[in-house]
């Protein structure tokens, strides 16, 4: 069965397309595979039965002649996208016992094309973290170990979960969110490949929210190709998310063939950090010479306000999530504290006693930046700052089609490193943080394994709406990178 | 601008949080970590340059008002704490 669950999401719905295996046998597989792993913990929900129950259904369809684009191909859900009668936590306390009576529209979309749902997975608590560390429900296991070493390592966040289930081989791919850098940097650490689209390509309605402007659901695959395929499917224009774009959605399967002769590469120089690991920079070069060895042009660009990236966006989205995670108040739905002696004590404990540690920070910082007396300092020079770093991009993009960049400072570290200082677990997003800011969709390709023998990942930027050029650049990334690497499967012993 | 504990009970009584009082030195540290850092924003000049609003080129769509959904009183009490029938319940606020 090993190869079953080895495929890609293109090639099994080939075999399945020509019949050569069934839904249930490939639900099985990987049903089986879950069971076998939990010592990564990469599932805080495994919905089997309904897998099964699903991939039943499919295999109907099929032989009824009614087969949808992702039919019969079973995928892992972020547990930040509700899904009906299925357990949503957000990996929360407060919402530990939530079922929501309603369907995300993404997942809906994808049940729609046909596609199976093996369990929802782990995440940092409202996808806030780079690590997967904040969760309730305690930590993901990075699949992958460095040379010589049997110490556990981050998954990467808050998308760790379906990193790491991807990496696995526990599903054929993943759903994931990226306010951040949460699909990228999650991707690059577990050599998988990582998708954040335009900002109001996917529909935001049902997935739990964190910061509104920034939140962008994108596909988590093994190839390149497959999340083309994935965010076909994912991808809709939506009536009930007013940032829902009204753009149809492309074929990008399509879209994404063809040469990059031509291509202009921009690389922004304020990415070259001071201290930077070497093998990071040096796989960054190495990316720069494969695109011009296929015939793209190579071009130094400037995004001059990258360094006030990360603090901006310590002010954009704690403010956005303090107010998003008003709702949670103990009286609707969510955890509730006993015996309250009064409302706002009902208030406040529920909240102090339902959120984590780093969201309650999130929600201190937010509540501050927003108050009377700090607005203007804080909130309201970080809205100009982000202008500024969106006209930066505007600008390099009239000089190149995509930029080439680094995913992340440096490969998977080990649980516990940098839960310290909250600002160390920042600078994980440093090369992701801008897109999501500007509104750019961004993919994560594996690009090489770090000196310890761990995958590094190399992003590329596109302009909005872009996706196709994107990931076209993104496969001539892949194509040279040639990554064949997969870690041990240790957890099984 | 430096944070301390008065001004972390303060703003967790705007954020309705149950901050424990041991928490609170703590908590003023950690974010005047962050603050400090943020600081940098203030050496930009942002003379004439406008808050962003919205992240792409869109209008914010408007639609016909009428009812489109509703009716659904079991499913929004199901996950409610204490629901009693089609109400949420709370502690005595009016005495």
């Amino acid at each position: 069965m090993s190869d079953l669950v080895s495929m890609t999401l293109a090639e099994a719905r080939d075999a399945l397309a020509a019949k050569a295996i069934s839904s249930r046998e490939l639900t099985g597989a990987f049903v089986a595979a879950i069971a076998a792993a939990r010592p990564l913990n990469a599932f805080i929900t495994e919905t089997a039965e309904q897998a099964l129950a699903m991939a039943d259904a499919s295999d109907r369809r099929r032989a009824a002649g009614k087969a949808g684009a992702l039919e019969g191909l079973p995928l892992a859900i972020k547990d930040l996208f509700c899904t009906a009668g299925t357990r949503t936590t957000a990996a929360s306390k407060i919402l530990g016992d939530f079922i929501p009576p309603y369907e995300s529209t993404v997942t809906q979309n994808l049940w729609n094309a046909g596609a199976v749902m093996l369990g929802k997975t782990n995440l940092d608590e409202f996808a806030m973290g780079s690590s997967n560390e904040t969760s309730a429900f305690a930590p993901v296991v990075n699949p992958w170990r460095a040379r010589n070493s049997n110490a556990r390592l981050v998954p990467g966040g808050s998308s760790g979960g379906s990193s790491a289930a991807v990496a696995a081989d526990l599903c054929l791919a993943a759903t994931g969110t990226d306010t951040g850098g949460s699909i990228r940097q999650p991707a690059a650490v577990t050599g998988t490949v990582g998708l954040k689209p335009t900002y109001g390509r996917c529909s935001r309605w049902g997935i739990v929210a964190f910061a509104s402007s920034l939140d962008q659901a994108g596909p988590m695959t093994k190839t390149v190709k497959d999340a083309a395929i994935l965010l076909t499917s994912m991808a809709s224009v939506d009536p009930r998310d007013s940032t829902s774009v009204e753009t149809p959605v492309p074929d990008y399967e399509k879209l994404m063939q063809g040469p990059i002769k031509g291509l202009r590469v921009g690389i922004p120089k304020e990415y070259r950090l001071d201290g930077m690991a070497s093998d990071v920079a040096a796989l960054w070069d190495k990316a720069a010479g494969w695109l011009k060895a296929q015939g793209a042009e190579i071009v130094e660009v400037s995004l001059p306000h990258t360094q006030y990236a990360l603090p901006t966006y310590y002010i954009v989205a704690p403010a956005e999530a303090s107010s998003n995670l008003a709702r949670y108040d103990g009286v609707r739905f969510g955890y509730r504290a006993a015996n309250p002696h009064d409302i706002t004590d009902l208030y406040e404990r529920s909240r102090g006693e339902g959120f984590g540690a780093e969201v309650q920070r999130r929600i201190l910082i937010g509540t501050y930046v927003l108050s009377a007396g700090y607005y203007d300092a804080y909130y309201s020079r970080a809205q100009k700052l982000r202008t500024l770093i969106k006209r930066d991009f505007d600008a390099a993009f009239e000089r190149c089609d995509v930029l080439l960049t680094p995913s992340t400072p440096g490969p998977a570290f080990a649980l516990g490193a940098k839960t310290a200082d909250p600002l160390e677990m920042y600078l994980q997003d440093v090369f992701t943080v801008t897109v999501n800011l500007a509104g750019l969709p961004g993919i994560s390709v594996p690009g090489g394994l770090s000196e310890n023998g761990l995958p590094l990942g190399l992003q590329l930027i596109g302009k909005a709406f872009d996706e196709g050029t994107l990931l076209r650049a993104a496969a001539a990334v892949e194509t040279a990178a040639d990554f064949k690497h997969k870690p041990a499967k240790w957890w099984t012993a | 601008m430096s944070v301390d504990k008065d001004t972390v009970r303060r703003i967790a009584k705007l954020a309705r949080l149950a901050v424990p009082e041991a928490r609170l030195a703590p908590m003023a540290d950690e974010l005047n970590g962050i603050f400090k850092w943020v600081e940098m924003l203030g050496e930009v000049n942002i003379e004439g340059v406008p808050g962003m609003t919205s992240v792409v080129a869109q209008k914010l769509k408007w639609r016909q008002d009428e009812v489109t959904d509703g009716g659904n009183a079991d499913a929004l009490m199901a996950n409610a704490p204490g629901g009693e029938e089609h109400f949420f319940t709370v502690p005595k606020v009016v005495e």
